[in-house]
């Protein structure tokens, strides 16, 4: 029965060596997920992630879910660890309670607030949720406005955010507003005027303010201009000019290297209806975050690497 | 000032004029009112399962004889008689309600009434993509723009703001309560009670809502003597609008937003759904409110917590002494 003996020697075949064979290579796979998790997440990543559920024990009245959350930091960990190859320097400068995060802003869209946020969460000791102020637009926008509230962006009103500084939250505010994420190229670094709002608040509630600055954003996206009468027809804020998103997968961006630069703390104090004293601190604060970016634009080689 | 005890709320010099008082509301208030003060109710309808000791007026609210009504001397009025038909012509509708409020408040200032509470809203602030995630008593009063019936309510909410300021010797209290719900024939009850819930694709706005029996409890707080202002009531602590839906163990059927409001306003001109295609934003954007003025100075806090002010939708709603 030659079949049979063929047949027979296939089975030999398949569960001597087969079965090994593939038993090696789901292994192998899984390790290699395991080792590409642990790079990315690192070690600590459940223990960082518990910091998410213990927050407020799913009471956050902004809409916070600590599921979603958690989901959100490990999908941009790949982003921060392994696409943007983010450096984060002293981070350890911000203290603990509330504090208001003041940050140059950049890149077409908002993912510069992204990586500021997987600094605090991965980077910190012990990990934080930051809270970033949202353009008021994209609450009208749906699924971002609800992914949004749900990884605890908040729309950028002054009174949610003195709500937060209230409940002792980090809040990340970009005075520079839609201004500063619609740069075009020409004028990278640049910052554009600080809105006075954030000052306002900081004085209020005696918040200390951190200046951050983010190198790399800047270049995400090469923006050749805002096409302003388009925007206005589409009824969105900008239109920016950007002609890599025609060339296919250009719709990522550059593959820059992020650098995230905290200042030390800062204190003000006074009258917070003072407009012309609130406009001096602000504009202290604003020669911070530009004395930060001087200070990483010197010291990079690259813009990739 | 405000530490009355359960038993006790609601107590004050003479009677209590109560409009509306055959609304699903109204009639709460009125039964558990009578046992402590004097009741005096006015509504259209005849309230047919009344409390002996209360006295009824089938009136409309507009008729001279309101007048009669407050001749006897009154300490407090309750002004509950909102009409909301979102079908009836708009113009009329407005007139009434805001004509009615006037005279009422002419009534009032005659016969030196002590006291007058008016339950308004908070759609009142509309709803509105650029809204703090809490409004206070001071946020300006934009939910007027695309709806019709809530500008009536605005104007109503403005008529009794600035008699609050005009007649300081009258205790003015307006309430401006979040979604109330109940038994009560209001949008967002009906929305809840909807067999298949629509709901708008992408978006799940935080929603508050108040038990109507905590609505109740505030406006018989309100008639603490000495008591005036506005006051936001909030309810137990907000949810996003698929963990309320979720809770009540409701099917959804999520819409792109353009569908929704093409249909929406084809249904409801054709007289089959009793939504008006703008209070769509109602679930679309945040506009919930800041109670921290009426828990310090009212005493006031919701005694029934969200699940089972949501479940309150389904109690039974033909059986007229629930209470």
């Amino acid at each position: 029965m030659n079949t049979r003996t063929a047949l027979a020697r296939l089975t030999d075949v398949a569960t001597q060596q087969g079965v090994p064979f593939v038993r090696r290579l789901v292994e192998g796979a899984r390790r290699a997920a395991e080792e590409l998790e642990l790079r990315l997440l690192g070690p600590d990543f459940e223990s960082r992630a518990r910091v998410l559920f213990e927050r407020d024990g799913g009471s956050d009245p902004f809409g916070f879910d600590a599921r979603t959350a958690r989901q959100a930091a490990a999908v941009s960990a790949f982003f921060h660890r392994m696409y943007f190859r983010t450096e984060v320097y002293d981070v350890d400068r911000v203290p603990a309670g509330r504090v208001l995060l003041v940050a140059n802003h950049s890149g077409q869209i908002p993912i510069d607030a992204a990586i500021i946020g997987c600094a605090l969460f991965f980077d910190a000791n012990p990990p934080r949720v930051v809270r970033a102020m949202v353009e008021k637009w994209v609450a009208t926008l749906p699924f971002v406005s609800t992914f949004f509230s749900r990884v605890g962006q908040v729309v950028g009103v002054p009174e949610n955010a003195r709500r937060l500084l209230e409940m002792g939250e980090l809040v990340l505010a970009f005075p520079e507003g839609v201004r500063g994420v619609a740069k075009p190229f020409m004028k990278r670094y640049q910052l554009e005027e600080f809105g006075h709002g954030f000052m306002r608040l900081a004085m209020e509630s005696q918040t200390p303010i951190v200046p951050v600055a983010v190198i790399g954003a800047e270049e995400q996206y090469l923006s050749f201009g805002n096409v302003k009468w388009a925007a206005r027809a589409l009824g969105i804020p900008v239109f920016p000019l950007v002609p890599q998103l025609l060339v296919p997968g250009g719709a990522l961006p550059l593959p820059t290297k992020y650098r995230l630069f905290f200042g030390e703390p800062m204190r003000f104090e006074g009258d917070a209806n003072d407009d012309a004293r609130v406009a001096d601190n602000a504009y202290v604060v604003r020669e911070a975050v530009a004395h930060l970016l001087r200070r990483g634009l010197l010291q990079r080689k690259s813009v990739f690497f | 000032l405000n530490q009355a005890s359960a038993e006790e709320l609601g107590t004050g010099e003479g009677a209590v004029v109560v409009t509306g008082s055959c609304g699903r509301l109204g009639k709460r208030l009125v039964r558990r009112l009578h046992r402590v003060r004097e009741v005096i109710g006015i509504d259209r309808k005849p309230f047919v399962d009344r409390p002996s000791d209360v006295v009824h007026h089938e009136l409309d609210a507009r008729s001279k004889k309101v007048r009669e009504v407050f001749k006897n001397g009154v300490g407090a009025l309750v002004h509950l008689g909102v009409m909301h038909l979102p079908r009836g012509d708009f113009a009329e509708h407005h007139a009434r309600n805001v004509i009615v409020l006037k005279t009422l408040l002419e009534h009032v200032v005659e016969f030196r009434v002590k006291k007058v509470v008016l339950l308004s809203s908070a759609n009142v602030y509309g709803p509105r993509p650029d809204n703090p995630q809490f409004l206070t008593e001071e946020a300006p009063l934009l939910g007027a723009g695309p709806f019709g019936e809530i500008r009536d309510l605005v104007e109503l909410d403005m008529v009794c703001q600035s008699f609050f300021w005009k007649e300081p010797a009258v205790e003015t209290v307006i309430l401006r309560p979040a979604n109330i719900l109940g038994t009560v024939k209001n949008a967002p009850s009906n929305y809840l009670r909807l067999p298949m819930v629509p709901t708008l694709l992408g978006f799940d706005p935080m929603v508050q809502a108040v038990h109507q029996d905590d609505v109740v409890t505030a406006l018989l707080r309100a008639l603490t003597p000495g008591l005036r202002g506005i006051y936001n009531l909030a309810g137990p602590p907000p949810v996003a609008l698929s963990r309320a839906l979720s809770l009540l163990g409701r099917r959804t059927v999520p819409v792109p937003h353009a569908i929704a409001r093409l249909g929406i306003d084809r249904l409801f001109r054709l007289g089959v759904s009793s939504f008006p295609a703008p209070e769509l934003d109602f679930i679309r954007y945040v506009c919930m409110v800041d109670d921290s003025r009426a828990r310090s100075e009212l005493a006031y806090s919701p005694a029934h917590d969200i699940e089972s002010t949501l479940h309150a939708v389904d109690e039974e709603r033909w059986v007229g002494s629930a209470v």
